[in-house]
């Protein structure tokens, strides 16, 4: 008898429930399934089960073989300082191992969360709405490109700033092209995103939404003063994309009068994980609170008279909707709102504005370091930016390389000469020293 | 379970002057270069001022009032909770990987490229596919996905006719609407009265305009579409693709591969058939699988292994679908579900879809005098009831899953399928040990005798929750989605 713990049934067990269900054997009961589709009496071609103190060794095994970074690079994925108490509380098994709260009556502590993260994120963009959740920043944005679409019934457009992240350029044209909607790239002009381009673009009419970025992908925090106005005028929607710890200092997305506002929340202190999970979120004004796909938490009472948490507004989801669906989001990122609301919590507004701050003196005082100590300059000297910026320089190449020699991950290459590189409060002066030195000798080489 | 209400929000905590952190100490505050006024906020966010404490005590209370897999059973059909195991956790929690960024350069991540080329190797091998990418973040995702694939095949031989994509009327919602958002229009086709697609009508659906046929196997109601050969002859026949949907995989590890009943293109949902929690409501994951000869259709990024056995990231098909994610996926998901396969072994595995099937069929067989169920045989991983079968005492399904968590139950997927009025779908998995199964049919049982000795007894379930009969109809008229709208009034 074949015995694994994780299976509980005893060679008694097995033969009891199978006298129950009348069967003479387990095989019987795949009997309907023709045999020329059985998998072979050989079984797969998988390796033998390993014990847990093997299943450890494997991994240690392939652990030595990555390599921890001193961590200078961005490009949407952000190495913040991830306080302890929030993996210890994200994995009680309570919260980990519930399914969706379908049923309110013993998943208030889901749905708790879920209001929380709803309003802190509220809170964060100014809007009013927020959904739980999209996959990550890319996707979320591609559900937006979907849901200015869907909300405007007719038109079939939807500009793009072409200063966007490439991958999330990539993933909303990606979306698009298959839902047959017509995305235009709203020029570039000197790092930023064209304001005579938007409104050239606008005038071609059939414009259902325009979505930009707040923090682009140089790190150039962008000036969206008249955009509202513009965009209103042509009774098109307005996104705009930010990593969501800058929202903590950031003029807000409902501020710059966004109808919708998305983006990656990795940044909230999520550990990296070679690029997930991160979270996507959304929040959008009350008027397109049922356009807005994913789940949505709302408060009610029950016959006790208790404030209770419901899932609300199932009407707009792909269960019921089916193939009227404009998103057929389900499953999502669900604990990762939990990461995000106790970071929220710990940090507060005041702590939230000291992690930008000072990760924003970080990247200032590395940008004064090199132009001062190296032949490197910044791509967009004059452009205000927070923690992120972009170097041109001839030698991408060797100072990432020298960077890994010397156990640093000195930034992205995003050009033949450019180089992106990103600061959090955990970089100290001696790490950004040792980049700019790195930066000098690869200049040297 | 506790079944006192824990009602706090965090908010209700604040107290100002409070902080839940403490940074490093800023050594560049001589270089503070403020952004222009008028590109930051004007007001700070109204979030909570809390001490640690005060968190770890919040949080920790909120807790128990949510039930999980850990705390009891939950045959909740098509969702495959079983159990997840723990050192998945150890694993997925790595401090080295947790400091990983994406984009490293590859020859610093050869570990974590390492295990995913060897995670999607080895869903090749379960499958019955050529190739497999981990990339999107869950099943409906890997759903898009596949159809992205499909479609990019259509477009790549210029078939560019084909508009529709056929689902069964027992599907999954996700189906039809994947098929919506990745620009299909979506064909029914009918089950016979056994649950099966009915391959007649499905013979007058397809032509030549038809991409893709989306199939589980075993269906919503746990039975083995045993047409499939036919189905895939006909599918094929008219140049369209077969598309599996993994929701269903569990019962047919060690049984049967989709890639060898003629299926191009699959998903699997490693939080049902590989045992990462559900997080309620995820982080998922849901590789998609092609079968040879569509591999240059999957989406961007690829991982692949040089010849020289170092792994590599590459971005360049020109055939590919497009880009789905802005890296690799749900990394830490996939490290679970490697975990888990390589915990369970080729053994192992070929012994869940058995174990899952016998669980099924033992509560299904220990039920049927009481409740009616619509479709006879053997069942595999899931089965359906409609309702019970003494219909007189007026106790709906909605009613049994109320009176069910009563007993520390979580209730079954209730009112799907959509094919029986009062469809009460279980599926209990293969971890479940057959005292927890007994005590989940003495207690369904006890609640058939009560729908006819004390009906109100269940239409007036749960007694003993934190919460009871939560008004929905006042959640959705007049929403109230944030903390500040709460206090407003």
């Amino acid at each position: 008898m074949y015995q694994h713990r994780y299976f509980p049934h005893t060679g008694e067990d097995i033969t009891a429930m199978l006298e129950r269900i009348g069967a003479k054997s387990a095989d019987e009961m795949f009997a309907d399934i023709p045999a020329h589709l059985r998998l072979s009496s050989n079984g797969y071609d998988l390796p033998e089960e390993m014990s847990e103190p093997e299943v450890r060794d494997y991994f240690e095994g392939l652990r030595d073989q990555n390599k921890s970074l001193v961590c200078f690079a961005g490009g949407g994925f952000y190495d913040h300082y991830s306080p302890a108490v929030i993996p210890y509380l994200t994995s009680r098994s309570e919260f980990l191992t519930a399914y969706t709260p379908y049923q309110p009556e013993i998943s208030q502590g889901t749905l708790q969360y879920i209001f929380e993260y709803q309003s802190m994120m509220a809170e964060l963009t100014g809007l009013d709405v927020t959904n739980a959740s999209l996959y990550d920043g890319a996707t979320a944005t591609a559900e937006a490109v979907l849901m200015c679409v869907a909300a405007s019934r007719k038109k079939n457009r939807v500009l793009v700033s072409s200063t966007m992240a490439p991958a999330v350029l990539e993933v909303v044209k990606t979306y698009a092209r298959y839902h047959k909607i017509d995305i235009d790239l709203i020029a570039e002009k000197d790092g930023v995103t064209d304001f005579e381009d938007l409104k050239r673009l606008l005038a071609k009419g059939d414009v259902a939404g325009v979505i930009v970025s707040a923090i682009n992908y140089y790190g150039i925090v962008e000036d969206y003063t008249g955009w509202s106005e513009v965009i209103k005028e042509s009774k098109a929607l307005f996104a705009i994309n930010t990593h969501a710890i800058a929202l903590g200092v950031l003029r807000s997305p409902a501020e710059w009068g966004a109808d919708i506002a998305v983006g990656e929340a990795q940044s909230l202190g999520f550990p990296l994980n070679y690029g997930g999970p991160g979270l996507g979120y959304m929040c959008v004004t009350k008027a397109l609170m049922r356009k807005m796909p994913g789940r949505i938490v709302g408060a009610t009472t029950d016959e006790k008279g208790q404030r209770v948490f419901v899932l609300t507004l199932q009407a707009r989801e792909q269960h019921i909707r089916r193939e009227k669906a404009t998103s057929n989001i389900c499953s999502n990122q669900g604990i990762m709102t939990l990461y995000a609301a106790i970071y929220l919590a710990l940090m507060g507004a005041e702590g939230l504005k000291r992690v930008n701050v000072q990760s924003s003196d970080a990247a200032h005082y590395a940008a004064s370091q090199i132009e001062n100590l190296t032949k490197a300059k910044l791509l967009f000297p004059d452009k205000p930016y927070l923690n992120e910026f972009v170097l041109h320089t001839p030698h991408v190449d060797a100072i990432i390389a020298k960077g890994v020699h010397e156990g640093v991950l000195a930034g992205i290459k995003i050009g033949d000469d450019r180089l992106l590189l990103a600061f959090t409060e955990l970089r100290t002066k001696a790490q950004i020293d040792k980049l700019v030195q790195i930066i000098k000798s690869a200049e040297n080489e | 379970m506790n079944n006192k209400l824990y009602d706090k929000l965090i908010f209700e905590y604040s107290c100002p002057g409070r902080i839940g952190v403490k940074l490093p100490k800023n050594e560049f505050s001589a270089y503070t270069s403020p952004l222009p006024a008028h590109l930051g906020r004007k007001d700070n966010p109204e979030l909570p001022c809390v001490d640690e404490p005060t968190v770890v005590r919040h949080y920790t209370n909120m807790s128990t009032n949510n039930f999980g897999v850990d705390t009891g059973f939950y045959p909740l059909g098509s969702c495959t909770m079983k159990y997840n195991p723990k050192i998945n956790e150890e694993i997925a929690a790595d401090a080295v990987i947790a400091k990983l960024h994406p984009a490293q350069p590859f020859s610093t991540v050869q570990g974590a490229l390492k295990a995913y080329y060897t995670l999607q190797s080895m869903l090749s091998e379960i499958g019955g596919m050529a190739e497999f990418t981990l990339n999107p973040f869950a099943g409906a995702h890997g759903e898009l996905t596949g159809l992205m694939v499909i479609h990019a095949y259509h477009d790549y031989n210029g078939d560019y006719k084909r508009d529709k994509v056929i689902v069964p009327d027992s599907a999954h919602g996700t189906n039809p609407a994947s098929a919506a958002v990745c620009g299909y229009k979506v064909v029914e086709v009918k089950s016979l009265s056994d649950g099966t697609v009915d391959v007649e009508d499905l013979e007058t659906k397809l032509d030549d305009t038809v991409a893709a046929i989306m199939m589980t196997n075993p269906n919503t109601v746990g039975m083995f579409e045993k047409n499939i050969p036919r189905i895939a002859e006909l599918v094929h026949g008219v140049g369209a693709l077969m598309y599996y949907d993994g929701a269903n995989l569990n019962p047919l590890l060690g049984i049967a591969r989709p890639g060898d009943m003629g299926f191009d293109v699959m998903h699997i949902n490693l939080h049902k058939t590989f045992s990462t929690p559900h997080g309620g409501g995820g982080p998922g994951s849901g590789p998609v699988g092609v079968r040879k000869g569509l591999e240059q259709f999957l989406p961007n990024p690829r991982v692949v292994k040089s010849d020289d056995d170092s792994y590599q990231v590459v971005c360049d098909g020109k055939e590919s679908l497009g880009r789905i994610s802005a890296w690799l996926g749900n990394f830490t998901v996939e490290l679970r579900a490697l975990a888990y396969i390589l915990s369970l072994g080729a053994d192992g595995l070929a012994q869940v879809g058995k174990l899952a099937t016998l669980n099924a069929n033992y509560i299904k067989a220990s039920l049927d005098d009481l409740y009616k169920l619509p479709i006879q045989g053997y069942c595999k991983h899931e089965f359906v009831f409609d309702g019970l079968k003494d219909k007189s005492t007026g106790v709906t399904t909605l009613n049994i899953a109320k009176r069910l968590l009563d007993f520390g139950f979580h209730a079954p997927t209730i009112y799907f399928p959509l094919l029986f009025h009062e469809s009460l779908m279980i599926e209990p998995t293969e971890t479940e040990n057959r005292t927890t199964l007994d005590e989940f049919i003495k207690v369904m049982r006890q609640i058939a005798n009560e729908a006819i000795s004390d009906p109100d007894k269940v239409k007036k379930a749960p007694w003993h929750t934190p919460v009871v009969h939560p008004d929905d109809t006042q959640a959705a008229l007049e929403p109230k989605v944030t903390w500040k709208q709460l206090s407003d009034n």
